[in-house]
């Protein structure tokens, strides 16, 4: 795997034991060291401004942790992710109490889409798409990254069970293999499909960003109540106005409404992110929509199918935003300084810049 | 094979910038600039993926303490070169899906550039910000503590290039001892903020390369408590199956009703 290691082909001779002693004599000689070749313009170095660092306070300002480098192909994935997971957890509970076999099929399907939609995006997020089989090299239990990568990949497998078989015995084959076959991929399929919709939660959560690991537990049941209302409002979106789909509608407006009003009320200094400037606004709006907003509709025009039409669209809307609104969060959150140290002494600190 | 570690001092510290270049020079990393930040004589203002030895430059008011070098500016001129800190528990080794990041057997942590697919959860796993994707190439890049000259018995290069020796490099015991002597000598000498910045009592577990430094760690955007972020699995993976239950249980309570309606 030597590729393009070695692109540069201007490249000067590698350094010696020589050059060091030199870069070593230079400096203890004149306070600074000669750039040997092929440096930028020197400008005039800066007049020194006294007092611009606090002793109590940070570097001038600077940041202390790195942004995330996530593009979007990450908050996308994770939606389709929570998506295709709970559907295939609506496709058991739909045939453990006799549903409509034709919503079974649609949520299998919805499941498969999502498996076959999910790698491509995460493959596309690599800084290099060649190597995304180097996820699977190893295992490790303590990274959320590789136990997300192994989980999409045993839900693809699961999934890809589970349509085939539910798609034969709908074509008429019956056998007893072939039901085993199938209840085989719908269990395994929701299981590993639950962690996939939840998992994302944890990925966020156990990182350095505070805004993300001061939210972990909240994080995993938001990110599957958004999957949850998203895959009924997909279901509904496509023709299913059953019951069943208006309940799981509420239900998901209703802890959306819930988890959105614990995140306004929380006035942490972590939390600065989600509350104020453009990402702040982006999270409410993101959490109106799929919180309050899809739940009166749900109830107000529940007997009007445009009405549910309505609730399912901002409910989707609101959970895709929502995913992008917490990876813009995350940048924020990283620029901070000041809420990392309050955090890490409980102090406040009073050299905030307003 | 003895664990090595770097003591990097900020009271021995000029400001001249050695380290940056050596270390270029000598891993061939990618230019980062060479503009002037604006901030002193601070021109990369952080580690990243193509700066791994950072100069920083501190002007403090006179009251925070004595001068630590010759100097009569009407302010205290504080340097100090940042670095990769090879935690004991390093959030990064951890985050790694690939195994592309390793323990050496010197206790370092090294990325493998062969391995590394650049799916970029160290960066947010870091507690120090230091690990980072370089943009042109896709792959997260931090100091390697010159695991190539540490092979052949050689010191790092910005080690051998310090001509203050306020880059020290050795095994981590002896290190460890030199900088509780140097701290004793400083607040002897009347530097009565002087510490050592090395987080032992956190989660991090220490670091490989730690710091004799003058005042709170805040001012050198060190994290005061740094924590290595697989302290949060349990609790997160914790409320994910949790909720995952009942998110289960409601959708078959769901299909449940609408079945007997």
């Amino acid at each position: 795997m030597a590729q393009s290691d070695n692109a540069n082909s201007t490249r000067r001779p590698k350094a010696t034991e020589e050059r060091l002693d030199q870069i070593r004599r230079e400096a203890a000689a004149t306070g600074g060291v000669p750039v040997a070749s092929g440096g930028a313009g020197h400008a005039a170095p800066p007049v020194a401004l006294p007092g611009k660092t606090d002793a109590a306070g940070s570097y001038y300002n600077l940041p202390v942790l790195k942004e995330p480098t996530w593009t979007w192909e990450v908050p996308l994935y994770f939606f389709l992710g929570g998506v295709a997971g709970v559907s295939s957890c609506i496709a058991l509970a739909a045939q453990f109490f006799s549903g409509d076999p034709a919503l079974i099929r649609a949520a299998l399907w919805m499941a498969l889409a999502g498996a076959a939609i999910c790698p491509i995006l995460l493959i596309a997020d690599l800084g290099r798409p060649s190597r995304f089989l180097n996820m699977l090299r190893v295992f490790k239990i303590q990274s959320p990254m590789s136990v997300g990568a192994w989980t999409l990949v045993a839900f693809s497998g699961c999934a890809f069970l589970a349509v085939l078989g539910n798609e034969l015995v709908l074509r008429g084959f019956s056998s007893p293999l072939l039901v085993a076959m199938l209840w085989t991929g719908e269990i395994s399929a929701a299981a590993t499909g639950l962690i996939l919709a939840s998992y994302t939660g944890v990925l966020v959560g156990a990182t350095a960003i505070p805004v993300w690991s001061e939210n972990r537990k909240l994080l995993p049941p938001h990110f599957l109540t958004s999957g949850l209302g998203s895959a009924a409002g997909i279901l509904e979106l496509v023709g299913f106005l059953t019951s069943a789909t208006q309940i799981l509608g509420l239900i998901s407006a209703g802890i959306e409404t819930l988890i959105g009003g614990s995140i306004e009320l929380r006035r942490r200094n972590v939390d600065i992110p989600l509350h104020y400037g453009k990402s702040g606004w982006f999270m409410r709006i993101a959490g109106t929509l799929e919180g309050p907003v899809a739940l009166l509709l749900r109830i107000i025009w529940h007997s009007y199918p445009i009405g549910r039409y309505a609730a399912a669209a901002c409910f989707i809307a609101g959970a895709v935003a929502s995913r992008f609104a917490w990876i813009w969060a995350g940048r924020v959150s990283a620029r901070d300084p000041h809420a990392l140290f309050q955090l890490q002494t409980g102090k406040a600190n009073s050299s905030r810049p307003a | 094979m003895s664990l090595t570690a770097f003591l990097t001092d900020t009271t021995l510290c000029i400001g001249c910038k050695a380290c940056e270049v050596a270390c270029k020079e000598w891993n061939e990393v990618p230019d980062d600039g060479m503009i002037w930040s604006g901030l002193s004589y601070d021109n990369t203002k952080s580690l990243g993926s193509s700066t791994w030895r950072h100069v920083m430059f501190l002007e403090q008011p006179l009251a925070a303490g004595p001068q630590a070098v010759d100097t009569k500016d009407p302010f205290r001129w504080l340097f100090l070169s940042d670095v990769c800190k090879h935690c004991a528990n390093a959030g990064c080794l951890e985050a790694c899906p690939t195994g592309s990041i390793v323990r050496t057997e010197f206790g370092s942590v090294f990325v493998q550039p062969d391995v590394c697919n650049g799916c970029g959860y160290c960066v947010v796993s870091c507690p120090f910000g230091v690990v980072d994707k370089r943009p042109d190439d896709g792959r997260a890049f931090k100091c390697t503590f010159c695991y190539d000259r540490q092979r052949a018995g050689l010191v790092p290069a910005c080690a051998k290039a310090c001509p203050t020796e306020s880059i020290r490099f050795g095994k981590l015991d002896e290190l460890r001892e030199r900088a509780r002597n140097r701290v004793g000598e400083l607040r002897h000498r009347g530097f009565k903020d002087a510490n050592i910045y090395d987080p032992t009592e956190s989660s991090v577990g220490g670091v490989h390369a730690f710091f004799v430094i003058l005042g709170q760690p805040e001012a050198y955007n060190f994290p005061p408590a740094p924590e290595v972020p697989t302290i949060h699995l349990k609790s997160a993976w914790t409320s994910a199956l949790v909720s995952a239950i009942i998110l289960f249980a409601a959708v078959c309570a769901a299909f449940a009703f609408s079945a007997v309606r």
